[in-house]
């Protein structure tokens, strides 16, 4: 009986402990929007660590922009955020208008803000049709990309491309077709029918956020599986550089488009989404009533319009003057902005692109730790990031 | 914007999303037939780019400023005999080749914008697409072929 | 006929039946579905509003190539399509199409119904761990843990209506609803036991027959945004065609099974009992359609529970119910 002891006396210094499990979520994987590598340390399904690997998609969007006149980076920039390609180039032209001294006129200016909003509306609207589909509802998606159809019809009637608009111009917008003396002619004024296929738009845009709010918002899963998830405090939000609904959706009442406004955003009536407990629910809120926001704006806009020239006189060869710029602006996904740097000439010296995606994403680690796998993907998607704009 | 985030009996969200895609089981889907039906593309719509060979005087300023440097030019010069018994002989430029790698084009216009003489537009033509990436690369006959398709400058707004 | 020949027989037409439905039901998935998200769905195949899509499918399917993983255990990772196909299979033998219209009517037949239709939860559990996928193993632990959560609302439900018809048998229990409850100015009337104070139990069968079938709301082991297909990741070709089948019969077979315990099975009030034998498969096949249009209609309207959701709702709502259900039953059945 030596070798026996009672139970009690066993002292129990093993606990059953199972080994950690790598999980390598990416980059081929269908809630990563793209190629978001993230390293997950699981135990069972919870999260312990996560680490995301970024750079898949890096396209060297700075580094092109050394060798690019400023009229070709134009073209490059609308690229970065692909899914609101319009409003990513309003910043780097104000900002090279900036430099130069050169204001668009009116007319311009009113075509971006209506614009800028409609991609917007796009960005939005894709979010809307993606997020449900992480959590698993299917049919969001196919209406609200229906709906997006007509938005980026819309945009392609004025600019001719439908997500890569290429329509800014430094000095206002694109004024004509061509160069030459016969497409000099041929105006880029905003087509025939414009303001009337904008209003049936925006009906139906409004619409389908009737039509969200029936299917998604009030769905009891859907709140069970967002509500109180993935809650980003503000001072957390604001140490981590959020911006856009991510951050106002965790209460912060901050939108360049009040605080900064680069487009006659003053002019026009429109409310700040706020909402308070920054869970992944109050993000999917925000935006979908930012989307109706938006449309206010637009339609609003279509009203005010002045008209007038569409381009101020600009030299034929650009040259910048030597110096330096930070513009931001109130990208669908929150701050957007590039900083030039101008040694003279017709290239920048340098330009640093502030993208939105890749500040938004910084939290995820902080905010993936000790969370769930099914709640990872929640939450990844309810920050609504596009990886052309984490990794550049 | 008050929105109720309360999760209990007796459901009504869900059976308000069952009546919502029960409504739009009978409803006409708007989908085009594509290859029976065509949509009709803007005709500002950047969809292929077509080429006046008559206007082209090789400048070279659309191969020089496009950003991803996909048209191809080469040209020489010609004598031109003069025009009237006593005149001056002319040089003139004389296009050999022009391609453009629509595998390469991000189409962004630029070239359409810097071309000085009228010799490049835009078609909302898109069904050009191939089985080979290298058959991408339309030469001069094809670009040529597209002016056909390009389509009279929409109505202004007017303001 | 010879006993072999009669069982022969029998397997050819359950296989028949079960394969039919299960196409059946996969283009009607696909169609309601499209047309529920404003598209068109299949179109083309066939000829006329595509009905031959799932055909081509499935021979599209039957043309890839039958890949194992290098690291799968590959004798499990092979064998677990047909613990999950059998299963969906197995299930029929016990269903009555009609008074004598049924392969075997077992005296236990809800036991054994029960009893079978968990076994595809093996399947997957099988395919789960030998894929050697991190995805597909948490996949299949998945499936495991929801088998924990709906088995036990599953059975006190059908234990329900055990109690209520006196019988485990499904054909006694189909004529216990076909009999007449009460006499309206001499019209005998019957009803199903949906409508004989079993709707909780109905309820209660169909949410736990939608987690077993790991349809949304409770697809947590597929979760193709999460899991990136689970169990199915590494599966291809014509063992991924017998996943997808039985995936479907199962749906067509769980549908009948509370047809046949809640809405009467193949009798229907005001037909007369000698034609049932004729009338009777098309009546339960009516039902079965209303059933499995309900979880197509759930599936392409709601999002994903989590698992621990899952879990909650069984253990504090569907059990505790599933309880007082047995007990309103019995107090029915004492009472009336």
């Amino acid at each position: 009986m030596t070798g026996l002891m009672h139970r009690s006396e066993v002292a129990v210094s093993v606990e059953l402990q199972t080994p950690d499990m790598t999980l390598n979520i990416g980059p081929q994987h269908p809630s990563t929007h793209g190629v978001l590598r993230l390293v997950a340390k699981v135990d069972g399904e919870r999260i312990e660590e996560v680490e995301p690997v970024i750079g898949y998609m890096h396209r060297g969007y700075e580094k092109l922009a050394e060798v690019r006149t400023y009229a070709q980076i134009t073209a490059l920039v609308n690229r970065i955020d692909w899914v609101a390609g319009f409003a990513s180039e309003v910043p780097f032209i104000v900002a090279v208008e900036r430099l130069t001294g050169i204001e668009a006129p009116p007319r311009a200016q009113w075509i971006r803000l209506i614009l800028t909003e409609m991609a917007r509306i796009a960005s939005h609207l894709v979010f809307m049709s993606s997020y449900p589909l992480e959590l698993g509802a299917t049919t969001p998606l196919m209406w609200a990309l229906r709906e997006r159809e007509r938005v980026l019809d819309l945009i392609e009637s004025v600019t001719g491309g439908r997500f890569h608009p290429n329509f800014n111009r430094v000095g206002g917008v694109k004024p004509a077709a061509g160069g030459g003396s016969k497409t000099k002619k041929i105006s880029m004024d905003l087509p025939a029918g414009f303001f009337a296929q904008t209003k049936t738009a925006m009906e139906k845009v409004l619409h389908v956020c009737d039509e969200l709010d029936e299917l998604v918002t009030g769905n009891e899963f859907i709140k069970a599986r967002t509500v109180g998830i993935g809650v980003i405090p503000p001072d957390k939000a604001i140490e981590y550089g959020l911006s856009g609904p991510n951050l106002r959706a965790s209460g912060v009442d901050f939108d360049l488009r009040k605080v900064e406004p680069i487009l006659p955003y003053d002019e026009v009536d429109f409310d700040v989404v706020v909402t308070t407990s920054g869970d992944c629910y109050d993000r999917y809120v925000c935006r979908l009533e930012e989307i109706r926001q938006s449309a206010r704006i637009v339609l609003q806009a279509i009203d005010k319009i002045p008209s007038g020239p569409l381009q101020a006189k600009v030299p034929r060869v650009l040259k910048v003057p030597e110096g330096q710029v930070y513009v931001r602006h109130e990208n669908p996904k929150g701050e957007f902005g590039y900083y030039i740097v101008s040694e003279g000439g017709r290239m920048p010296y340098r330009l640093k692109i502030r993208s939105t995606s890749f500040s938004n994403l910084s939290i995820l680690p902080w905010l993936l730790e000790g969370q769930l796998v099914p709640d990872l993907v929640a939450i990844m998607g309810s920050l609504d990031f596009v990886l052309g704009d984490v990794d550049r | 914007m008050a929105y109720d985030k309360s999760i209990r009996p007796p459901f009504a969200g869900l059976w308000k999303g069952m009546w919502a895609t029960l409504k739009a089981l009978f409803r006409r889907p708007p989908t085009v037939f594509y290859p029976e039906e065509k949509e009709i593309p803007v005709p500002r719509a950047r969809g292929v780019i077509s080429l006046d060979t008559e206007a082209c005087t090789v400048c070279m300023l659309c191969a020089r400023e496009c950003p991803d440097w996909c048209i191809y030019i080469e040209g020489h010069k010609e004598e031109v005999p003069p025009s009237k018994p006593g005149g001056r002989p002319r040089t003139r430029a004389k296009l050999d080749r022009f391609d453009i790698d629509f595998a390469l084009c991000m189409y962004c216009g630029i070239c359409v914008e810097v071309c000085p003489f009228d010799a490049l537009f835009w078609s909302p033509e898109y069904e050009y697409s191939e089985y080979s990436i290298a058959d991408l690369l339309h030469p001069v006959e094809r670009l040529t072929e597209w002016l056909d398709t390009v389509p009279e400058p929409p109505a202004l707004e007017s303001s | 006929m010879s006993f072999w020949a009669t069982l022969g027989l029998q397997v050819v037409a359950v296989l028949a039946v079960m394969l039919g439905l299960a196409l059946v039901t996969i283009y009607a998935e696909l169609k309601i579905s499209a047309h529920m998200q404003s598209r068109i769905g299949p179109y083309y195949a066939g000829g006329r509003w595509g009905w031959a899509q799932p055909l081509a499918d499935g021979l599209k399917f039957l043309q890839k190539e039958d890949l194992v993983p290098r690291l799968a255990d590959s004798t499990v990772y092979r064998l677990a399509p047909y613990v999950v196909i059998v299963a969906a299979l197995a299930v029929w033998v016990v269903i009555p199409f009609g008074p004598s219209l049924v392969v075997r009517d077992l005296d236990l037949g809800a036991f054994y119904v029960l009893a079978v239709s968990s076994l595809s939860t093996l399947g997957v559990l099988m395919a789960g761990w030998a894929s050697a996928n991190k995805y597909s193993l948490i996949g299949g632990l998945r499936a495991a843990a929801q088998l924990i959560a709906y088995e036990l609302p599953l059975l006190l439900a059908v234990l329900a209506v055990v109690v209520q018809a006196g019988t485990m048998s499904l054909s006694e229990i189909v004529a216990v609803q076909a009999e007449p409850w009460f006499v309206v100015a001499g019209v005998p009337i019957s009803a199903p036991f949906i409508v004989k104070g079993q709707i909780i139990g109905f309820t209660i069968f169909m949410i736990a027959a939608i987690a077993e079938l790991s349809r949304i709301p409770f697809d947590m082991p597929i979760a193709e945004s999460e899991l990136t297909m689970g169990y199915l990741t590494e599966y291809s070709g014509i063992r991924f065609t017998m996943f997808f089948l039985g995936e479907y019969a199962s749906m067509v077979a769980m549908s009948a099974i509370a047809a046949t315990l809640y809405l009467g099975g193949y009798a229907l009030p005001g037909v007369p009992a000698a034609t049932l034998n004729v009338v009777g498969p098309f009546v339960l096949l009516g039902k079965v359609a209303l059933l499995v249009f309900l979880m197509i209609w759930f599936r392409w309207t709601w999002p994903r529970l989590r698992e621990d959701q899952l879990q909650a709702m069984a253990w504090r709502w569907l059990i505790p119910l599933g309880l007082l259900n047995i007990v309103l039953a019995g107090i029915f059945k004492v009472v009336l």
